[in-house]
């Protein structure tokens, strides 16, 4: 591996914000924006599938400081798709900003605009609305080419063909394979077939859907929202509201929280609609009952896996077939399912002769999913990590040990992963240390503590991208201010995350100064340059090369300046951070200097603007091991240790890196243990609120212990690869092998309640 | 209805609804830091002091303030940055958006149990939900802190 | 959304009483279950002016004013030294300090709520509630009766000496429990209490005399088979009656041979 040393880059360092966030300054949404925008909310179907068949607002529209009330009779009449995806989307045009054909209980019926929420609620309740109440599809097993259609509509409209059919149900459907699957299953001494079912969780960032819209000096609308998207943000609102790109600004201030579901432009459609009507500001600001059932929450999966070995534990061959429920409308339904298949089969390229990976994308009347950290790979891992478990326990292996040997090792090609050769991967180094840290050895023996508990542990790996490849586009401008400091402008979106902080610890390892001399803005779609936005692991490895680019001509242009000073060429200087200097004369300008005479009789510029995009999408890797107590009466199940090794290439700044891992832990144990997502008979969710759906406390984590693997990713900034969204993918597979292991039964649905583990065990029925 | 209160020190009169809670108060009174995280008192965002004790605003009616003392981050800034700077190196900020609500409880559990166990820090801010963190950077943060007071 | 009309601090009790006579009157607690309402409320009550927040302790009995909140239950070292710390056991997961800072005793009791942690541990003491206008009433008694338009002043709790233990099974360490199980036993009388069935607690006796005799393993056993055909269950979101009624009988037990000083 190459070893490199920096200066900046590999420090743990205070995310530029942290001082502003802790001490509870106004910089959120709701914080920033005037008070006197109208409120803005929305009366959503108490149905999962019905037709409006008469709706009146004269009563509400007659409630004090209430401005208008908005139907299906009032929006304009072009299907769109609010999921931010690259141009042409994958995710089908389904959508009116109000359909008068309501799909799932929860979506939109009528837009309210009023002085106060008090006003903007009464009138809510004073709407009156007549409903011809269809059969629901709720049950995405029988989804495909059920008779019921959620999208019987004729202007249904694909941006781009990838299988989907609104007559069959169908969002997407592919099968791609590599080699020949049945043959070799045939020739397997052991064949596991296995299904498992993981469900429609919530990202449940603590920052609900927000949305502020005004027109601006200039007449445009102006648009401050809490999101990852701001560039795709502005491309689905002129498509949706009918208005020209150019009429539209989109800015995010700070964000509390995404997880993938601020990818999704979920509200910022309905205020926008509303100022364009009224010419006045507008705020929407979603209740957690309304970011909890009409959000954007992770795809429902069912995943069938079959697995071929040899009886020495050699993994030979892989068949996935996954079946993923987008709910009403197909918000990232094409394009989350394919990672179920392709960042997980690609774990076990080690011996793998042959796979097959198969899906269908369907259509029901819940509530429409879309990207949620893990963006299916978290799904497919659960279930092939859960499967390879069991092959080991099967053939009386030690789990690791198999995955010693069928495990992606640096330098092979993985042709379940678009055929890219993995460039730089510790995942065997991942798996070595962490058995070290965690005392694998002592730990994996069940033990028994007496009083119907015992403990045990599991182990699964993960693997996720570090982009789209050919598709994300990062950029970064870096300008040279006047007192030999720098301006960093993107239009990543810092969620929390840290990105704002560590493309600063870029800027500073490559222009030689300090991190504090480095001042960042984004996301403006009138400032930053483009950025596809923060989401699919992207930011660090593509809008990071962008920052790398721009500031290696960022040194020329200086030197440049500063070769002028000197009454010299450009090639005669060299860049020294702090200075230029004239190598055969040893005579120097300081930057300051420099940046002074850029704004004095100077035609050069000292700003760059610099753009990425990568043919490839590196992996990042990792290897979680979790040690459990678990009451055999009760069937509670207490983490007592989680312990991680991630191969993230290497860690900007490792401090953040270990939080966002930390983080993705605690979240994977909320979805594999607590979290739950359950419907009554007529397809309303049940889980609405916090006090239904309950997120880890701190008191159900157990302890955490995370360390890393470095690679070098040769394409990466640094040797960079991604860490946001790998390290949600190893919770449900460890912990339901810990669970097995203390149990001997295996959890194949998701979550995994203590009532499921007691019940599963037959003294206690 | 006229209500009388002691916000971050200072004495102020206003008049409130009789349905108004605490937190929309306390914002239309320029104190932003009090976020509102859920609808149903369980994530810990809004947590403010009430006559020293931390409370959830969004469930303390505006009314019920009459008479009393309410604190929020905006008033104890100088007693917060003795410590959240350690929360800071360890990079468990994150969003910050439950970060107020988390630095007013922990200002409460500090001053209630000034050298607390990390049991007894678990326990006095279970009420404080954090999505992003993952939570073992805050007590990280906390115990370097109560370390770094030890010398 | 939260709709009140008038807020009111009633300066006697009298006045509190008159105030609630009226259908729309409400008696604020610490408002964290009020608040989810979604009617109108004409009057609120607030009983903050009136010194019922305070716990006083004689040597006969606790005196527990309405307002009391949860975390001075959970705090109280004279109620947690009588409970030998079940009363700071069945309080201390619910939800955050914050939340038991606002929420009451008298709110707990007098909603009667099924998942109530309050509701099952008092039950297995000696308490009273003190009514305005209806005077003192055994808890269980109170907890089986329908809201009515009194006024709960206080609760009291006699000394008389026991044992007590708690334990509640939760899906996530702060939610509401899948079920509560409260254990005592007062001059020699055992009660069991048993909660978020998921309806309101219910209060079992040994009455068939299975642990009369003396906590072993196999008595405890046997009462704690006895208490889960008892104690009626059904399903909900957090579990199924049946699970329900499996966990009865494992905690019972648990409970039991920790009093009997086996665990």
């Amino acid at each position: 591996m190459e070893q490199r040393q920096y200066k900046t880059v590999g420090k743990s360092i205070r995310k530029k914000d942290s001082m502003q966030l802790l001490l509870g300054k106004a910089v959120y949404t709701d914080d920033v924006t005037p008070k006197d925008a109208l409120v803005v909310k929305i009366l959503r179907s108490p149905h999962a599938n019905a037709m409006v068949r008469s709706i009146n607002t004269a009563i509400a529209k007659k409630v004090p400081g209430v401005v208008d009330v908005y139907t299906w009779e009032d929006v304009p009449q072009t299907r769109f798709a609010i999921a931010g995806q690259t141009y042409p989307e994958p995710s089908p045009y389904d959508r009116l900003i109000i359909d008068r054909h309501v799909r799932f209980a929860g979506d939109v019926v009528a837009i309210i605009a009023a002085e106060t929420e008090k006003a903007a609620e009464k009138a809510k309740k004073l709407i009156k609305v007549q409903y011809d109440v269809l059969e629901p599809v709720l049950d995405f097993r029988t989804a495909k080419d059920n008779p019921i259609l959620v999208h019987p509509e004729e202007d249904w409209c694909p941006p781009c063909d990838v299988g989907g059919d609104p007559k069959r149900n169908l969002v997407a459907s592919e099968t791609n394979f590599h080699g020949d699957v049945d043959g070799v299953m045939a020739d397997c001494d052991i064949v596991l077939d296995r299904t498992y079912h993981t469900k429609a969780f919530n990202q449940a960032m603590m920052e609900t859907f927000r949305t502020y819209t005004d027109l601006d000096r200039y007449g445009r609308l102006h648009v401050i929202s809490s999101t990852q998207i701001v560039f795709h943000c502005r491309r689905i609102l002129s498509r949706a509201l009918g208005i020209p790109k150019s009429k539209i600004r989109v800015e995010k201030p700070r964000i509390g929280g995404g997880f993938g579901a601020k990818q999704t432009a979920v509200c910022e459609v309905y205020p926008a609609f509303v100022t364009l009507k009224t010419g006045r500001a507008a705020e929407l600001i979603y209740t957690r009952e309304e970011a909890q059932i009409a959000g954007s929450p992770r795809h429902e999966m069912e995943i069938r896996v079959r697995l071929g070995a040899s009886k020495d534990g050699k993994i030979r061959v892989l068949d996935l077939y996954t079946l993923s429920n987008t709910g009403a409308y197909g918000e990232h339904g094409p394009t989350t399912v394919g990672l179920s298949g392709h960042k997980s089969i690609p774990l076990y390229t080690g011996g793998l002769e042959a796979y097959r990976f198969s899906y269908d994308v369907v259509y029901t009347n819940h509530q429409a999913a879309g990207a949620y950290r893990g963006y299916g790979a978290t799904q497919g891992i659960f279930a092939l990590e859960t499967t390879v478990n069991e092959l080991a326990e099967q053939l009386g292996m030690d789990p690791t040990e198999i995955r010693d040997k069928n495990m992606v090792k640096e330098g092979m090609v993985m042709p379940a992963y678009y055929g890219e050769v993995a460039n730089a991967c510790a995942l065997d180094r991942c798996m070595e240390h962490c058995r070290q840290m965690f005392g694998w050895a002592e730990k994996y023996p069940v033990r028994n503590m007496g009083n119907g508990k015992v403990r045990a542990a599991g182990v699964a790996m993960a693997m996720q991208g570090s982009c789209i490849s050919h598709v994300d586009v990062g950029s970064a401008t870096v300008k040279l201010s006047d007192d030999g400091t720098y301006n960093l402008i993107i239009g990543a979106a810092d969620m929390g995350t840290g990105c704002d902080t560590i493309l600063a610890q870029m800027v500073a390892e490559c222009m030689d100064c300090d991190v504090d001399d480095v001042a960042v803005f984004g996301a403006d779609t009138d400032v930053s340059p483009y950025d596809s936005g923060s989401y699919a692991s992207s930011t660090t490895y593509i809008t990071g090369k962008a920052v790398e680019k721009a500031c290696a001509d960022l040194r020329k242009q200086i030197c440049a300046v500063a070769a002028e000073m000197m009454n010299c060429q450009p090639e005669e200087v060299v860049f020294e951070g702090k200075q230029v200097r004239r190598v055969n004369t040893q005579q120097t300008v300081s930057l300051e200097d420099i940046s002074y005479k850029s704004q004095a009789f100077n035609n050069q510029a000292v700003q760059v603007t610099a753009t990425h995009s990568s043919p490839v999408s590196p992996p990042p890797y990792m290897v979680g091991m979790v040690e459990i107590e678990l009451d055999k009466e009760t069937g509670l199940v207490t983490i007592l240790d989680y312990m991680a090794v991630v191969d993230c290439g290497i860690p900007v700044n490792p401090a953040l890196a270990r939080t966002q891992t930390e983080g993705g832990i605690v979240q994977g144990i909320g979805h594999t243990l607590m979290e739950n997502v359950t419907y009554d008979s007529k397809g309303c969710p049940m889980e609405s609120s916090f006090m239904q759906y309950k997120l880890p406390t701190r008191l159900d984590m157990g302890r955490l212990r995370v360390e890393f693997e470095h690679s070098y990713e040769p394409t990466g900034p640094f040797g960079a690869k991604s860490i946001g969204e790998i390290v949600i993918n190893t919770p449900a597979p460890a912990i339901a092998h810990a669970i097995y292991r203390a149990t001997g039964v295996w959890h194949r649905e998701l979550p995994i309640t203590p009532e499921k583990v007691a019940m599963s065990l037959p003294e206690n029925r | 209805m006229d209500i009388k209160l002691t916000l971050n020190g200072r004495p102020l009169t206003a008049s409130v609804t009789p349905d108004c809670v605490l937190l929309d108060f306390l914002r239309e009174h320029g104190c932003y830091s009090v976020k509102r995280g859920c609808d149903t008192s369980n994530c810990g965002l809004c947590t403010v002091l009430m006559d020293g004790k931390p409370v959830l605003s969004c469930s303390v009616l505006a009314v019920r303030a009459d008479g009393h003392s309410i604190q929020t981050l905006e008033g104890l800034q100088e007693e917060a940055k003795d410590f959240v700077g350690f929360i800071a190196d360890q990079g468990s900020d994150q969003c910050g958006f439950c970060n107020p609500g988390f630095v007013m409880n922990t200002i409460a559990l500090l001053r209630e149990i000034p050298d607390p166990t990390d049991d007894e820090i678990r326990a006095y801010l279970a009420g404080n939900l954090c999505r992003c963190s993952g939570y073992d950077g805050q007590l990280r943060g906390i115990r370097n802190y109560l370390n770094s007071r030890k010398g | 959304m939260l709709n009140i009309q008038n807020y009111v601090r009633p300066q006697t009790l009298e006045e509190a009483y008159a105030l609630n006579q009226s259908r729309r009157s409400r008696v604020l607690g610490g408002m964290l279950w009020l608040r989810l309402g979604r009617g109108t409320i004409q009057t609120a009550i607030d009983l903050c002016d009136l010194g019922l927040d305070t716990i006083e302790e004689t040597p006969e009995s606790f005196s527990i004013g309405a307002m009391v909140t949860l975390r001075q239950l959970e705090k109280h070292p004279g109620l947690n030294t009588y409970t030998q710390g079940a009363l700071a056991a069945a309080v201390k997961d619910v939800v955050g300090v914050q939340f038991r800072n606002l929420a009451t005793i008298g709110g707990s009791l007098w909603g009667r709520f099924g998942f109530s942690d309050v509701l099952t541990v008092f039950q297995t003491m000696d308490a009273f509630v003190e009514l305005y206008k209806g005077g003192l009433v055994p808890l269980e008694e109170f907890a089986r009766r329908k809201p009515d338009t009194d006024i709960l002043v206080r609760v009291i709790v006699k000394k008389t000496p026991g044992k007590f233990v708690y334990r509640a099974m939760r899906n996530q360490r702060t939610d509401f429990p899948v079920i509560a199980c409260a254990l005592s036993c007062i001059g020699g009388e055992y009660r069991l209490s048993v909660g978020a069935r998921p309806g309101r607690a219910v209060v079992i006796r040994d009455d068939a005399g299975l642990i009369a005799g003396g906590i072993t393993e196999d008595s405890a056993r046997a009462f704690a088979r006895y208490a889960a055909e008892q104690v009626p269950t059904q399903s909900n979101l957090r579990g199924s009656a049946q699970y329900r009624t499996h966990l009865i009988e494992v905690l019972t037990r648990r409970n039991a041979l920790e009093l009997g000083g086996m665990a």
